[in-house]
């Protein structure tokens, strides 16, 4: 009871706060943009010559540069709403009306923690679907596997909160923060790093990557969702950024959920023996 | 040692302690709280008392020694829906209005809906928030949000009442109100245990005092009884000899000399005679001899000592 008590009241906050309206205007301002400019490329191909297979990737390859901007805006926007949820109500002293009440710490991080997967949900699902239907409406592409997709960047964004919330149980806002987008900046590198090392077949290059991977695994877990969403012949004819050229494997998916439960876990065990 | 536990005390401690680091917040605080009475919790700044109630309400694990709360270790889960907490400079999200701030945080305390329907409105009427029901908690001043974190702590109507300077940013209104909820507690049959920096409040509102320093006791003193240990005397006398001043240290202390005013503090009554009959033996021309008792004020500063940054 108490945990849904909390996770309906940190929804209602997290909803409250400014970076969380601004992250929607962004994203309604890049669906409107996303929007217009599907719409030239294909009034563009009318009037051209260009074989309908090859407007298809085209068209497809946008989609999912749409897509990967709807990510990266998905976990800097999760990131950034959650990260004084803790911190910050320890140091306000706002933790202390609520820890002194009948319910056990872990019910108030994980309730914490539900409020903010809920709108990291509807915040996906607005964004994703969105990007999704103006491909399919105005360009005329449908992502592959987009439920796949959906799912994979929903956990990239939990990904990123689980561990906000762990850093935010030791650590101030600001630090806790940086630290975050700094472990996301390393797993943005590194993925891009390991996708550079399929054209060359650096193993070197690759162990980077996936070193990378393993310390923050979120941006293995985007290219994963590439892989599931591009279709299979434009993937392996390299016609988008995100090409099927290192696919993270199923074992680092799992990686990445032991990672958050991991993290979550950590999260929970210091919040409850830490003093307030 | 291991403690007892005690149903019969609300509060016990022993030796209770709390080390952050190098830094000893609370050295081994022992102290007994009886059920039903209003127990005030001195100490200058940085003796511990806030810390101190933490450990006793779970926010902070003590470093040894025990506590009980209602009979229940400190912390203990359950026990907490019969604690309320008011903490110092009560702060919560503030786009909630007080009565969902109430509804709130009565639900977390298990209280049904159909109950709070009812108790909301009174407690708001109760801490003289009714006039401001509508408004959200980012537009109440500091005295108000002291109402409003006041009401929070008497939601579920507890057992024991932790009051963390509660009359901080209210005006002398706010204060008398706050003294007639502390009371009107205590008759319902709770324990409120008060830490304030008010003296005048707490002399007149606890049955029992504790003053701490560096965590631990100091002297307990109980409200409801006269004392008579402590008694300042002022005395206004002229041709007062330094053999005089000196020899008054047998019978008191703290011995001041302004002029013709000479004050100390006895700590009997019955000495009284013996302290005139030796001033005017000893030549000094006696105009005035007044004993007053100590203010709980003045109790602190001689147990603490001026300089302490109270």
């Amino acid at each position: 009871m108490g945990v849904w008590i909390m996770a309906g009241i940190t929804f209602r906050e997290a909803a409250r706060k400014k970076i969380l309206w601004t992250a929607l205007l962004a994203g309604v301002a890049f669906l409107l943009v996303f929007g217009i400019g599907l719409r030239f490329q294909v009034g563009d191909f009318r009037n051209s010559a260009v074989p309908p297979f090859l407007r298809y990737q085209v068209i497809s390859a946008m989609l999912m540069i749409g897509l990967y901007t709807v990510d990266l805006l998905a976990v800097v926007m999760t990131t950034l709403t959650s990260v004084d949820t803790i911190s910050g109500e320890i140091t306000s002293g706002t933790i202390h009306a609520i820890a002194t009440k009948p319910l056990p710490r872990w019910q108030i991080l994980i309730g914490k923690w539900l409020g903010f997967v809920a709108m990291a949900a509807a915040y996906v699902a607005i964004m994703f679907w969105g990007t999704i239907a103006e491909g399919y409406w105005i360009g005329g592409v449908m992502a592959q596997h987009p439920v796949r997709g959906a799912l994979l960047v929903f956990l990239e964004c939990i990904i990123a909160l689980s561990v906000t919330f762990m850093f935010g149980t030791w650590f101030s806002t600001l630090s806790s923060g940086v630290i975050t987008l700094g472990l996301l900046g390393v797993a943005f590198l590194g993925g891009w790093l390991e996708q550079m090392s399929g054209f060359t077949e650096g193993s070197r290059l690759a162990m980077v990557g996936i070193i990378s991977s393993l310390i923050m695994p979120s941006e293995a877990v985007w290219r994963r969702a590439a892989f599931e969403m591009e279709s299979p012949l434009s993937g392996s004819l390299q016609f988008s950024p995100f090409a099927d050229i290192s696919i993270p494997s199923s074992a680092m998916i799992g990686y990445a959920c032991v990672y958050l439960l991991i993290a979550l876990a950590i999260a929970v065990y210091h919040f409850g023996e830490r003093d307030l | 040692m291991t403690l007892p536990q005690q149903d019969s005390f609300a509060v016990q401690t022993q030796n209770l302690r709390k080390v952050f680091g190098s830094k000893v917040a609370v050295r081994g605080l022992t102290l007994t709280v009886r059920p039903g009475e209003i127990f005030g919790f001195l100490g200058p700044n940085g003796a511990g008392k806030s810390t101190s109630i933490k450990m006793l309400l779970g926010l902070a694990k003590p470093t040894a020694g025990e506590a009980f709360v209602l009979g229940s270790p400190s912390g203990d889960v359950e026990i907490r829906r019969k604690i309320g907490f008011l903490p110092e400079n009560f702060r919560f999200y503030e786009w909630l209005t007080p009565a969902e701030l109430l509804h709130l945080h009565g639900r977390l305390c298990g209280v049904p809906d159909a109950v709070l329907s009812k108790r909301v409105p009174a407690l708001i009427d109760l801490v003289g928030l009714t006039p401001h029901i509508d408004k959200r908690l980012q537009n109440f001043s500091k005295g108000m949000m002291q109402r409003a974190g006041l009401a929070q702590a008497l939601i579920h109507e507890p057992e024991i009442i932790f009051l963390d300077e509660p009359t901080s940013g209210l005006d002398p209104l706010g204060r008398r109100m706050v003294r007639d909820i502390i009371r009107a507690q205590r008759d319902r049959g709770a324990t409120v245990f008060l830490n304030s920096h008010l003296l005048s409040e707490i002399e007149i509102t606890c049955d029992q005092v504790v003053f701490i320093r560096e965590g631990e006791v100091v002297t307990t003193r109980d409200m409801r009884v006269q004392h008579e240990e402590t008694i300042r005397v002022e005395v206004r006398a002229r041709k007062v000899s330094p053999e005089c001043v000196a020899g008054l240290s047998r019978w008191g202390s703290n011995v001041q000399v302004d002029e013709d005013l000479l004050t100390f503090t006895t700590p009997q009554r019955q000495l009284l005679p013996d302290i005139l009959r030796f001033l005017v033996g000893s030549g000094a021309e006696v105009y005035q001899f007044t004993p007053q008792r100590l203010s709980l004020e003045e109790l602190f500063m001689n147990i603490m000592g001026e300089d302490r940054g109270f």
